[in-house]
């Protein structure tokens, strides 16, 4: 008799009430309700945050009370330089002050280290992933098996290094050295090879090795194959592995802390920094516009390619 | 049949053609004109690259740079000019990368961990020397005229610029030279130094005095104002900043020949002012004698100064980069002031990785299950919204919720919480106050963990429905026609079947977070200090994890980098790190799936 006890379970035609519809799905929106609040309250509240005026910032509790787009103006103007507003708190002068913290260069700064990096470390890698997916030859077993080590190496603990050769080559090649966008691209695509490497190993893996066989009995050299066929093949996870690696790089804050000092070389994830030094002060709502601002890019594509970010999480663990 | 031909392609008997396509198939082909013609441009233009890289390597004496640069050279025009080896072509441009800023790093730090390299040590002896002598200052006298101190060392400065290199240079005349006029003898001993040139004096007959006098107070002064293959600058403060810096810190040596003796300074741009040093450096001895109490310093084995050369007596602070062999190990095991924020801090290290692993599935997958129902319409609006806070950048994130959880004007405390207030019992009674979210080391850990909760969540939410959709209905469906209740077939078939296929992805999540060093760093700056130990030799915060504790070790602004110790902890947490995933790995079918 416990075997029927469950109604779900069991085909019926039975028509549903409102309260058996409640009891099996209607529950699970509720929650599911709740549980979207839990997701997006913290964005919804540095998008209201966003658009307050700075004088209200320290007594406004309702999200989207009132809307202004002065802090938005206040960091795209394009002036090399911030404007930061000077509220009318303790002094009791109110006015305009240029600050040192050049928002939009950052911006301008994350997005050309960031897109040199991402498009330079998948392109590396798939070169690599070519090699040891479709090529036989001796230490590719021992290859993998060092970038898959390697991987697990935390960037972090090689700080000490990587400070010790840019300020080395700083001293003969300013261009490549400490505060040189260049010189930080060069250390990111160092490590491209162990994160990139063995992601896309597995996806060339599963483009069918007939297909290049065919080209090559047909006269295809190699590097036709491999930019005529293979990479055609495997575009959306390239494109998919430049979304991150380009999300991961722009995030980065220890290395770029240590190599971009000066505030007109630095990116978004070390400049913004100096906005919440001091919280709920003059330059919090500020930064709230400038994260909205460099969110937003990154959100929107991440969910434009949703489907091919899930597959590539859980393709190597879960075959779902 | 050609289908066939290709799959086994040794073992068929064939034709001399089909065995010449066979050899091509394995060769990479024959290439293509316009392939070799864009492969040697590449290869002309990297070896142009490199050339020009090379001369200015010879230019400064950087011979083992340009040796391996010469020899990397090589190797790459090596490597894609001969026809064979076509793995290498695949795999040479990530591999430079990779052995630049990955393996020699990793080279670096582990030599870097057996040095005293730190902002104390940072240089060879000679530049701690000069950084000692240079620093121990003081201006040698008066430098106003009406003083009775007044010292006649003390020259009126112009800026010129040298007509032959360009650089700048301090044009100066001797003070306290009173003539009629500016033609009047014996003229004023005008001298002229500065960073790009030695100072030496300027004849007569090379140096124009100015028709007006400087000094009216004192006595008439007539100032040099041009000199021969010199042209002044008008305004010195239109220079750029760095080098008006460079002008200004810049010691002009009285003697050109002594590196650490007498010198002349031009703080303002106007006057030199001659400095005594307060640290005298006897070459012959090789000692640094302390003017103040005579106090005489040698240096020692430990990378410093002591007095007397005695190890147990005072040194001075800035020293030199020497090898300490073990030291560095040694004092990770035994320095209590080391000691006793190390066990704290790996505790924490442990608690916050499996805390959070725990509660981010947990929560994941009871999202999970809660949308892993056939009827629930939505469920791809629902996934968009859930993954959300994964696609928020992670840094802004915890700049976002370090403001959130602000005591005073954080959301959390005055809108979701309402102002609520709790008591505090301190012994001079008890206080009211709302939740000091990241000014308590305690709610500071539950502040971190619950905003590792919120950033972590999407990512089990994502792996585990594709892992509950991966369970074969059947198995369920069965067991509930056997009787077992939802809660049942959950435990004991979808839970253990779940964990089987998530396994590796729990371990790299742990990973992960044992070192989430943006999450900590950026959230509270692995603080607050905890009250007993803000006077600690090492800053080790409440919320600290291990990676935080050593970043601050080597990169603290407060307390002084120390390199070597903070790459002997990096070389320690390497092999804990790349051991325990090793093992881990050994146990997954990672190494299977490589054949």
């Amino acid at each position: 008799m416990t075997a029927t006890t469950d109604y779900s379970l069991i085909p019926t035609k039975r028509a549903t009430t409102p309260l058996r519809w409640f009891l099996s799905t209607g529950w699970r929106h509720i929650i599911g309700l709740f549980l979207i609040l839990y997701a997006v309250f913290p964005i919804l509240y540095i998008l209201s945050t966003s658009m307050i005026g700075s004088a209200d910032i320290q007594n406004t509790s309702a999200l989207f009370s009132n809307v202004t787009f002065d802090n938005y103006w206040a960091l795209l103007d394009f002036s090399g330089k911030t404007m930061l507003r000077v509220t009318a708190d303790s002094s009791g002068a109110a006015g305009m002050v240029y600050s040192d913290n050049p928002f939009d260069l950052w911006y301008i700064n994350t997005i050309i280290i960031g897109l040199t990096t991402s498009i330079g470390s998948v392109f590396l890698s798939a070169l690599a992933a070519y090699a040891f997916s479709r090529l036989r030859f001796k230490g590719r077993r021992g290859g993998l098996l060092s970038l898959l080590l390697i991987q697990m190496y935390p960037s972090i603990l090689g700080l000490v290094g990587i400070y010790t050769i840019l300020s080395a080559v700083g001293r003969v090649f300013p261009v490549l050295g400490l505060d040189s966008s260049l010189g930080l691209i060069m250390v990111y695509m160092g490590g491209s090879l162990g994160t990139g490497t063995y992601l896309m190993y597995g996806f060339f893996n599963t483009v069918p090795q007939e297909i290049d066989e065919a080209a090559k009995l047909d006269g295809a050299t190699h590097t036709q194959i491999y930019y005529g066929i293979i990479i055609p093949l495997v575009a959306p996870i390239l494109a998919v592995n430049v979304l991150l690696s380009y999300i991961g790089t722009t995030s980065d804050f220890v290395l770029a802390s240590i190599v971009l000092t000066k505030p007109q070389s630095q990116t978004l994830a070390v400049g913004l920094q100096a906005f919440i030094s001091d919280p709920y002060s003059k330059n919090w709502s500020l930064f709230t516009a400038g994260a909205v601002l460099a969110a937003i890019p990154i959100m929107g594509l991440f969910l434009y390619l949703q489907k091919h970010i899930i597959s590539g999480l859980t393709g190597g663990a879960v075959k779902g | 049949m050609a289908k066939k031909t290709t799959e086994t392609p040794m073992t068929i008997p064939m034709s001399k053609e089909k065995q010449k396509s066979i050899k091509k198939l394995y060769s990479g082909g024959v290439p293509s004109l316009r392939g070799t013609i864009i492969k040697i441009i590449f290869l002309a233009l990297i070896d142009a690259v490199a050339v020009s890289v090379a001369f200015v390597l010879l230019a400064q004496n950087q011979w083992i740079a340009l040796v391996v640069l010469l020899a990397v050279l090589v190797i790459v025009n090596w490597l894609y000019l001969r026809p064979a080896g076509l793995p290498a072509k695949y795999l040479a441009p990530g591999v430079l990368f990779l052995l630049a800023f990955q393996v020699y790093v990793l080279f670096l730090s582990t030599t870097t961990a057996f040095t005293n390299y730190g902002s104390a040590n940072n240089g060879d002896f000679n530049q701690a020397l000069s950084s000692i002598v240079d620093g121990n200052n003081e201006p040698a006298s008066n430098a106003d005229p009406t003083s009775p101190t007044y010292n006649a060392d003390f020259y009126d400065v112009q800026v010129v610029k040298n007509d032959s290199n360009g650089q700048y240079a301090f044009l100066m005349t001797q003070a306290n030279t009173p003539l009629a006029s500016p033609t009047d003898t014996p003229a004023p001993n005008v001298l002229v130094g500065g960073p790009s040139e030695n100072l030496r004096q300027l004849q007569p007959t090379d140096f124009t005095l100015s028709n007006t006098p400087n000094d009216v107070t004192a006595s008439m002064q007539f100032d040099a104002i041009a000199a021969k293959g010199y042209t002044l600058v008008k305004d010195p403060t239109k220079l750029s900043g760095a080098e008006q810096d460079k002008l200004s810190n810049f010691h002009i040596l009285l003697d050109p020949n002594k590196r650490f003796g007498q010198f002349l300074m031009a703080n303002d741009l106007q006057n030199a002012v001659p400095y005594n040093l307060t640290m005298v450096w006897d070459e012959k001895a090789q000692t640094l004698t302390r003017q103040s109490d005579g106090a005489v310093f040698k240096p020692s084995t430990d990378g410093f100064f002591h007095i007397n050369g005695n190890l147990k007596k005072e040194s001075i602070s800035t020293g030199w980069q020497v090898n300490v062999g073990l030291k560095n190990f040694i004092s990770i095991f035994t320095d209590p002031e080391l000691l006793r924020p190390l066990g704290r801090v790996l505790t924490w290290t442990f608690v916050f990785a499996i805390s959070s692993v725990l509660t981010t599935f947990v929560l994941g997958l009871a999202i999970a299950l809660l949308f892993d129902y056939e009827k629930l319409r939505g469920k791809k609006l629902y996934r968009s919204f859930m993954i959300l806070p994964y696609a928020f950048p992670g840094f802004l994130s915890a700049y976002v919720w370090r403001g959130l959880f602000n005591t005073d004007h954080g959301f959390i405390n005055t809108t979701i919480l309402g102002g609520l207030k709790i008591t505090q019992h301190l012994p001079t009674g008890d206080i009211h106050m709302m939740i000091p979210w990241l000014e308590d080391a305690n709610w500071a850990k539950l502040a971190v963990l619950l905003v590792n909760l919120w950033l972590g969540f999407p990512y089990m939410f994502l792996i585990t429905t594709g892992a509950l959709q991966a369970i074969p209905s059947e198995l369920t469906e069965s067991a509930t026609i056997d009787g077992a209740s939802p809660w049942q077939s959950f435990r004991l078939i979808k839970l253990p079947l779940l964990l089987v296929s998530l396994a590796p992805l729990l371990i790299s999540s742990f990973a992960y977070n044992f070192n989430n060093f943006t999450l900590i760093y950026l959230l509270t700056t692995g603080g607050p200090t905890l009250p007993e130990e803000i006077n600690a030799k090492y800053d080790a915060g409440g919320t600290d994890i291990l990676i935080t504790f050593v970043y601050k070790i080597a990169f603290s602004a407060g307390k002084g980098r120390d390199y070597g110790m903070a790459s002997a902890f990096s070389i320690l947490i390497f092999i804990v790190v790349g051991g325990i995933s090793l093992i881990s790995f050994r146990r997954t079918k990672a190494l299977e799936e490589m054949n």
